[in-house]
């Protein structure tokens, strides 16, 4: 018993007080009562939510190496069309950048952001204007494939243009 | 009125989960070496109608801790509900060191009082008397309290029996997602939703007073720090900034919250004065900056930091914004969490290509590994900073973990149906 506690020097001291307080005080007599501590629910309003449409020729899904945001050489051509194509025919897109759930979750929230903002810079610097580009991270809220190994993970580091 | 109906619909199907999904059930996988014995006398009644096996609640509280064993009930012979009832000898012969014996009755406004005794059975007295009042529906909470009184006694530490775990849950069914933020007991029973949303939800992160979360939720189609009051469900949009808005974390007197926004280009660490809400910058940096934490002194901020090449813990000044590192073993330690002692830091630690929980000594600056699981994450440690919650995996499933910070005690709480993550353990709240 002892041996567990000796790790917090002052736990092992509080125990004491209580011992001793116990052999020589009379019998503690002490109540407690109980506030009212119910939980409620909350709302989500869904009706604020809504899906945008996607609209693609060239691939829409760029990945990425393990807590990397540098862009891969094989996602530059689909990056490329999807450049000309903004810049002649302007809308406006979001770049949702996601993480493998490797590591915590608002550090993969930060991945995530950086990882779209590679691809917003791209496609900014290819002449897209940077205002019709919104980017946003999900970290691995949402991930493409499920399993815990390398290829499902290999999936899920990745930008998605929408 | 299409609307009212979607509401109605809404809160129905509230409703309908909160009591299907209900229950995370315990299992204790490791515990002390020497525990302590205890028997739990089942509680007399007088006649007063309880749906809950008191002293059963009891029992799995102290077992949980992992420093005590429960006396089976079918080896008592006899129970006793008030000191003079008892021999001692009897509950020697058992192995017991410590016997618990208490007794229900009716007072005013539909109210019960429990009154209890602990009897030291070595020394053949009693180590104290106390009695608990509440409403039939709070007999839980009475059970909870007795295990706290009794775990106090013997150990010399506070309970956190009466204590909450706020998490979020997951599930998928035919490619739609349904994020969820419950509350429950420290022991996973009393399930509570707190929300619910087809968009994430992310960390849940208790103010002091223990009446009120924030927490981040996409359901914007972003994401935005909310706050949400427990007692009344009321919420709160606290940010909505372009880029992140992400890892609330209260400040020890509740003035203010520590977070993160990317709204300058990259993650930085904000503070937002609860009263003025007014935002201030804490961090100016390129690299990624989060998962602020509060130190118990208020001046304080622990965060996450890859200035350095890799993620590390850095601990910020809040008036002069100076920063120091504070780790350095391994390429990845992350979301510290501190506990209540102010120099015991829970982290996320990497070691090998795998991610544990470890516990980081601020003053001797030694790291320990805690878990030996693979991909923990999300450690929280109990008020009384005898054990730490984390999130792990279970197969594919995401399930809430215990450990102690020693990691003698173990426990795993799987829940029945998608994945767990992100607990949040409670302040005390009484």
């Amino acid at each position: 018993m002892k041996t567990s506690f000796s790790k917090t020097g002052l736990a092992t001291i509080l125990f004491s007080l209580v011992l001793a307080g116990c052999s020589s005080a009379p019998v503690e007599e002490t109540s407690t009562d109980i506030e009212d501590t119910s939980v409620q629910t909350g709302q989500v309003d869904t009706s604020a939510i809504d899906d945008s449409a996607m609209e693609s020729s060239a691939d829409t899904v760029f990945y990425f190496d393990f807590d990397k945001a540098l862009l891969k050489p094989e996602s530059r051509a689909a990056l490329l069309e999807h450049a000309a194509s903004l810049s002649s025919n302007p809308r406006s897109v979001r770049l949702e950048g996601h993480a493998d759930e490797r590591g915590t979750r608002e550090y993969n929230m930060a991945l995530g952001e950086r990882r779209a903002n590679a691809v917003k810079e791209f496609l900014v610097l290819q002449g897209v204007s940077a205002g019709m580009i919104e980017v946003i991270s999900y970290g691995e809220e949402r991930a493409a494939s499920y399993g815990s190994n390398d290829s499902a993970w290999a999936l899920n580091r990745r930008v998605e243009l929408k | 009125m299409l609307k009212l109906g979607k509401r109605l619909s809404l809160l129905l199907l509230l409703v309908v989960s909160s009591t299907a999904w209900s229950e995370l059930v315990i299992r204790v996988t490791q515990g002390n070496d020497k525990p302590t014995i205890v028997a739990v006398s089942p509680i007399a009644l007088n006649g007063i109608a309880v749906k809950q096996d008191i002293a059963a609640i009891v029992e799995a509280d102290l077992e949980r801790s992992g420093l005590f064993r429960a006396t089976p009930r079918r080896d008592m012979l006899a129970f006793p509900s008030r000191s003079s009832e008892v021999y001692y000898r009897d509950w020697r012969m058992l192995g017991t060191e410590y016997l618990v014996v208490g007794s229900m009755r009716a007072i005013d406004g539909g109210r019960y009082e429990l009154e209890f005794s602990l009897l030291n059975v070595t020394a053949q007295k009693r180590e104290f008397k106390h009695s608990v009042r509440g409403r039939a529906n709070e007999m839980r909470d009475l059970a909870h309290l007795v295990s706290d009184k009794v775990y106090q006694a013997i150990t010399g530490i506070k309970g956190a029996f009466s204590t909450r775990i706020a998490y979020v849950t997951a599930t998928r069914t035919n490619g739609k997602f349904t994020y969820r933020l419950n509350v429950a007991d420290a022991d996973g029973a009393r399930e509570k939703l707190m929300l619910e949303s087809p968009e994430p939800i992310m960390s849940p992160s208790w103010a002091p007073n223990g009446k009120d979360l924030a927490y981040v939720s996409f359901e914007t189609g972003r994401p935005a720090v909310f706050r949400q009051n427990l007692v009344t469900g009321a919420r709160q949009q606290l940010t909505n900034f372009k880029g992140l808005n992400g890892a609330p974390s209260w400040s020890p007197d509740g003035s203010k919250m520590a977070l993160v926004l990317s709204k300058d280009g990259n993650p930085e660490i904000y503070q937002l004065d609860l009263r003025s809400n007014q935002f201030s910058r804490l961090t100016r940096h390129f690299a990624i900056d989060t998962e602020p934490t509060w130190m118990p002194d208020g001046k304080h901020i622990l965060f996450t930091s890859d200035r350095g090449g890799t993620p590390q813990i850095y601990k910020l000044n809040v008036a002069s914004k100076a920063t120091e590192r504070l780790t350095f073993r391994g390429n990845y330690n992350a979301r510290a969490s501190l506990a209540p002692d102010g120099r015991t830091l829970a982290l996320v630690h990497r070691e090998s290509g795998v991610f544990h929980i470890a516990s980081f000594d601020l003053k001797t600056r030694r790291l320990i590994e805690l878990t030996e699981t693979r991909l923990d994450e999300s450690p929280t440690v109990a008020p009384n900073g005898a054990m730490l919650m984390y999130a792990t995996k279970q197969g594919d499933r995401g399930v809430l973990a215990a450990v102690s910070l020693d990691a003698g005690v173990r426990y795993v709480l799987p829940a029945r149906v998608g994945d767990v993550r992100e607990p949040a353990w409670s302040p005390f709240l009484r």
